[in-house]
C-alpha cells in the first residue's frame, strides 16, 4: 500500500503515462511508419544529444540553478572536435577534447555563479552569447569539414538492424549515472539539500561554492559529450548549430519532474521528458504535419504536463 | 560550587561592527554546564549578532571566547558544530525535499567513498530522534519527506540534528516556541530538561518572559549592543527583567483608555469555511476590542481571513456594517475593513519595497489623481506615520527589510491606518516583536478603540489578550465559544478551554 502510494508520488509518473499514450496514439495513426521497430531506434538516436545534456541540466536545476549556454556550448564543442580532427588528432583524442571543452565551459559558468554571486540565469545568458561568438570566431563563421575518422559511428544505426548505436547506450548510461548520483551518493543528496533550502544546507556545513562548481563542471562534461554526439550526427563542426537546444534540454528536465526553484528532479524523469519531446516530433513528422504544428503541439504538451503536475502537488 | 556549575562557555569584551554600526560592544556571557540560560533583549539589542558569532556565521572584531577552557574561534558554522556548539534557528531549517532521516543527518551523511549508507543513516536518525521525543510518543516516519511535518515536529527534527553532532556541548535556541502551540512547547521543555541533565548547556532566546521564568535558571540581558545585567532568574521579578530590557519602566504595558461600545459593525453567525472554522458566531461593536484565543490550527486565522474575503465561506451569515454576505478583499477595504496578517514576511509586507511603498500600497489613490502617484506626497504621509507610530527608521525610502520585527509591525499598522480602516482584524499583532515595541503596539490598539474603531484580535499570547481586550472568546477545533469579559478571564482558564 505504502509502495503504491510512493509510486503515485513519483513525479515523472504522469509524463511516463503521457509518453505511453502518445506512443500508442501515433502507432494507431501511422501503423506502417511510426510503429516500425527501426523508427524506435531512430527516435532513441534522435534523443541522445538532448538526453545526455539534460542529465547534466537535471543536476543544475535540482541545485536551483539553470544553464542557458548549452546550445552554444554544443556548437563550440562540434567546432573544437572538427578542428582537432583536421589538425590530425585521432578520434579518441578529438572526442576527449570535446568532452573536456564542455567541462571547462561548465567550470567557468560555475565559477562565475559561485564566485560573483550573480544569478545563474544572467551568467549563462551572458556565456550563451560569448560561447556562440567564440565558436563562430574559431570556425571563421563557416562550417568546418573534417574526416570524422570513425566518430560518426557513434550515432549510426543500420537500416535493418535493431542494434542501438553507441550514442544511445551513452545516453542510457548517463541517465543511470544521474539516477545513482542524485539518489545514492552524498554529493547527490547535498545537491538536493542546497536546491531545497540553501540556508539550511549552509547551516549544515555543506559548501555551496564547491558543490556549485562541481555541478556546473559535471553538467559541462555531459554537455561536451552531447557536443561530440552532435558532431557525430553532423560530421562537420558547425558554429551556428543547436540554437535553442538549451530550451529543449530544460523542457525535458521540467517535464520529467524538475522544479525550477530547485530541490526536485530526477534523471529518469528527464529521460522520459526527452523521449516525450522526440516522440511528438517524430509522430508529427510521420503524420505529415508541418513543422509549425509540431512546435505548437510541443508547447501544449509542456504546459499541460506542468498543469497536471501542479494539480498533483496540490492534491497531496 | 558544585561541579555542575563550571563554566563551559565564557565570552568577554566582545565587539562587532557592521560598517559604521556598532552591533556589539564589550559584551560578556558565561554559560555553565547543564543550565538553561536565557538571553534577553529587545529586537536590535544584539542578540542575533551574538548568536551568529557563537554559531560561527560572523567573526568578532575583538574579544575573548573560551569553550571548555580553550580559545574558541570558529571560522564557519561547520567548525562551530565540530566543536560542539549547535544552533537551532527560529524558523526550523529544513530541506523540504529530503527525507526526515536525511534532514537529521544533513551535517554528516553517513557513508563510504561518497556513497550513502542508508541502513546506518536510518539507525542513526532514529537514535537521534529518540533523544528528542518524550517517552511514549510515536516515532517519526524516517522515510517521509520533511515537507509533510508540522511546525512542532520540524522543531524537534532540528533539535535532533543539533544533538546528532559529535558531543553537542552547547545548544543555542533562537525563539524556539514562537511557532509552537502550548502542548508542543511543553513537549520541548520536557526534552530540554532531559538534555540539561546530561550536561548540555542551553542558551535560550525568547520574548516570552513567563516561559523564560519556567525553563531558565539564569539570564543575561543585552540592550543596544551592550551587556546590561546577568543573574539568577529566581528572585528576579518580571517587571525587573522588562525594565532591564527596555531601559525604562514599562509601567503601563497595557494602557486602557475609556472605551464606549457603539454601533454593531461586525456580526457573524455560525460561519463555516471550507475546512475551518466549522462554526463561529460573534458580535463586534465600535470602540471595542474582541480577542480570540486558541491553539495554532484551531481556525482563528481562517476566521479572520473568511471575514476579510481571503478564504471562502461555506455557510453561515456574515454582516459587516450594512453589507450582508461574503465579499472580496477589495470590497472589504472599501468598507473600511483592514487585515493585519500573522505572516509578516510572507503576506504582511513587501520586504523589498520601501517604507513609503509599504504604507501607501493599499491606498495609492490618496497619492494623486488620475492614476498618478506623487512621490512627495508619499514621503510626507510616510513621515507622518513614522512619527505617529514611533517607527525607528532613517527615511521613507529605506527598505522594509532593514527594519527590526517590531518596527516592521508598526509599518503594517501604519498601512491599516493610512487606508482609513475602522474595523481592524489583527492576526497575532505582536508575534516576534520585542517588549518595547509591544508596549507601543498596545498603546496604538488602545487609542484606536478609544477613538471608536472596532478591533478583532487573534493572539496566542494570553497575557496580551487579557491586557488589551474587552472581551475574549476561545476557539477550539474550529468552534468559537461565547465571548466573556476579559476582566473575568485568567490565563489558566483560557488555556484549559483552548486545549479542551
Amino acid at each position: 500500500m505504502i509502495e503504491l502510494r510512493r509510486l503515485f508520488r513519483t513525479p515523472w509518473l504522469g509524463p511516463l503515462l503521457a509518453l505511453a499514450a502518445l506512443y500508442v496514439l501515433f502507432t494507431a495513426l501511422a501503423p506502417d511508419t511510426f510503429a516500425r521497430e527501426t523508427n524506435l531506434v531512430t527516435m532513441l538516436r534522435q534523443t541522445a544529444v538532448v538526453g545526455i545534456a539534460a542529465v547534466g541540466m537535471t543536476f543544475t536545476i535540482v541545485l536551483g540553478g539553470i544553464d542557458l549556454s548549452v546550445g552554444s556550448a554544443v556548437a563550440l564543442t562540434t567546432v573544437v572536435v572538427a578542428e582537432s580532427l583536421r589538425a590530425g588528432s585521432g578520434p579518441l583524442t578529438a572526442a576527449a577534447l570535446g568532452v573536456l571543452t564542455g567541462g571547462v565551459l561548465g567550470l567557468c559558468n560555475g565559477a562565475l555563479v559561485s564566485g560573483l554571486k550573480i544569478s545563474p540565469f544572467i551568467v549563462t545568458l551572458g556565456t550563451m552569447s560569448i560561447l556562440r561568438g567564440v565558436a563562430k570566431g574559431l570556425a571563421d563563421e563557416q562550417k568546418i569539414d573534417a574526416d570524422p575518422r570513425g566518430l560518426d559511428a557513434l550515432m549510426q544505426s543500420h537500416a535493418h538492424s535493431l542494434a542501438l548505436p553507441p550514442g544511445v547506450w551513452l545516453m542510457l548510461a548517463a541517465t543511470l549515472f544521474g539516477v545513482g548520483l542524485l539518489t545514492y551518493t552524498k554529493i547527490g543528496r547535498q545537491i538536493v539539500a542546497i536546491g531545497s533550502n540553501q540556508e539550511t544546507a549552509r547551516l549544515c556545513g555543506i559548501s555551496i561554492p564547491k558543490t556549485t562548481l562541481f555541478v556546473y563542471a559535471l553538467a559541462g562534461l555531459l554537455v561536451g559529450l552531447s557536443g561530440v554526439l552532435e558532431f557525430s550526427t553532423l560530421t562537420v563542426g558547425d558554429p551556428t548549430d543547436s540554437v535553442g537546444l538549451e530550451l529543449e534540454v530544460i523542457a525535458a528536465v521540467v517535464i520529467g519532474g524538475g522544479s525550477l526553484s530547485g530541490g526536485q528532479g530526477s534523471a529518469a524523469g528527464t529521460l522520459v521528458g526527452a523521449l516525450l519531446l522526440t516522440v511528438i516530433k517524430a509522430g508529427c513528422t510521420h503524420l505529415g504535419f508541418p513543422n509549425w504544428v509540431q512546435e505548437i503541439f510541443t508547447g501544449f504538451i509542456i504546459v499541460v504536463a506542468m498543469s497536471i503536475d501542479r494539480l498533483r502537488q496540490r492534491a497531496r | 560550587m558544585s561541579e555542575n556549575d563550571e563554566a563551559c562557555l565564557r565570552v568577554a569584551g566582545l565587539n562587532k561592527s557592521f560598517g559604521a554600526t556598532k552591533a556589539l560592544s564589550d559584551v560578556q556571557l558565561t554559560l555553565r554546564r547543564g543550565e538553561v540560560h536565557a538571553l534577553l533583549g529587545e529586537n536590535g539589542a544584539g542578540k542575533s549578532t551574538l548568536l551568529k558569532i557563537l554559531a560561527g556565521t560572523h567573526s568578532p572584531d575583538a574579544g575573548t571566547l573560551e569553550l571548555m577552557g580553550r580559545s574558541y574561534a570558529p571560522k564557519n558554522p561547520e567548525q562551530a558544530q565540530a566543536l560542539g556548539v549547535a544552533f537551532v534557528s527560529q524558523e526550523p531549517a529544513l530541506c523540504p525535499d529530503l527525507s526526515v532521516a536525511e534532514n537529521v543527518l544533513l551535517n554528516a551523511l553517513p557513508g563510504r567513498y561518497g556513497f550513502l549508507d542508508r541502513a546506518l543513516q536510518k539507525r542513526r536518525a532514529a537514535a537521534a530522534l529518540a533523544r528528542v521525543l518524550p517517552e511514549g510518543a510515536p516515532p517519526f516516519d524516517l522515510e517521509r519527506s520533511a515537507r509533510e511535518l508540522g511546525q512542532g515536529d520540524r522543531q524537534l527534527l532540528c533539535l535532533a540534528r543539533a544533538l546528532a553532532q559529535n558531543e553537542c556541548q552547547i545548544l543555542i535556541l533562537d525563539e524556539p516556541t514562537s511557532t509552537l502551540n502550548s502542548s508542543e512547547a511543553e513537549r520541548l521543555f520536557t526534552v530540554l530538561r532531559e538534555l540539561t541533565k546530561s550536561g548540555i548547556a542551553v542558551l535560550y532566546v525568547s520574548h516570552f518572559l513567563e516561559e523564560v521564568e519556567r525553563i531558565a535558571e539564569r539570564y543575561t540581558v543585552l540592550r543596544d549592543g551592550k551587556f546590561v545585567a546577568s543573574g539568577e532568574i529566581a528572585g528576579t521579578t518580571r517587571a525587573e527583567l522588562v525594565k532591564l530590557m527596555a531601559g525604562r519602566d514599562v509601567q503601563e504595558l497595557f494602557p486602557r483608555s475609556a472605551r464606549t461600545p457603539g454601533e454593531l459593525v461586525l456580526e457573524v453567525k455560525e460561519l463555516a469555511g471550507r475546512k475551518l472554522p466549522s462554526s463561529a458566531s460573534l458580535q463586534l461593536r465600535r470602540g471595542e476590542v474582541l480577542g480570540i484565543a486558541g491553539l495554532l490550527g484551531a481556525g482563528r486565522s481562517e476566521l479572520l481571513r473568511a471575514i476579510f474575503g481571503l478564504d471562502a465561506v461555506k455557510s453561515g451569515t456574515l454582516r459587516v456594517k450594512t453589507v450582508v454576505g461574503p465579499a472580496s478583499p477589495a470590497r472589504r477595504l472599501a468598507q473600511g475593513v483592514g487585515l493585519l496578517s500573522e505572516d509578516r514576511k510572507g503576506e504582511g509586507l513587501a520586504e523589498g519595497l520601501t517604507l513609503g511603498d509599504n504604507i501607501t500600497l493599499s491606498n495609492l489613490g490618496s497619492l494623486g489623481s488620475l492614476g498618478w502617484v506623487s512621490p512627495a506626497r508619499r514621503a510626507a504621509i510616510t513621515r507622518s506615520y513614522i512619527e505617529r507610530l514611533g517607527v525607528r527608521a532613517r527615511d521613507p525610502d529605506q527598505l522594509a527589510r532593514d527594519l527590526s520585527g517590531g518596527n516592521q509591525q508598526k509599518l503594517c499598522f501604519a498601512r491599516l491606518l493610512q487606508q482609513e480602516t475602522d474595523v481592524l482584524l489583527l492576526d497575532e499583532p505582536t508575534r516576534g516583536v520585542d517588549v518595547g515595541s509591544r508596549a507601543d503596539l498596545y498603546r496604538i490598539i488602545d487609542e484606536l478603540a478609544a477613538r471608536g474603531n472596532a478591533v478583532l484580535m487573534v493572539s496566542s499570547y494570553l497575557p496580551e489578550l487579557i491586557g488589551v481586550c474587552d472581551r475574549i472568546a476561545v476557539m477550539v477545533r474550529g468552534r468559537l465559544g461565547p465571548a466573556r469579559p476579559a476582566s473575568e478571564c485568567s490565563e489558566h482558564e483560557l488555556l484549559l478551554e483552548a486545549t479542551g
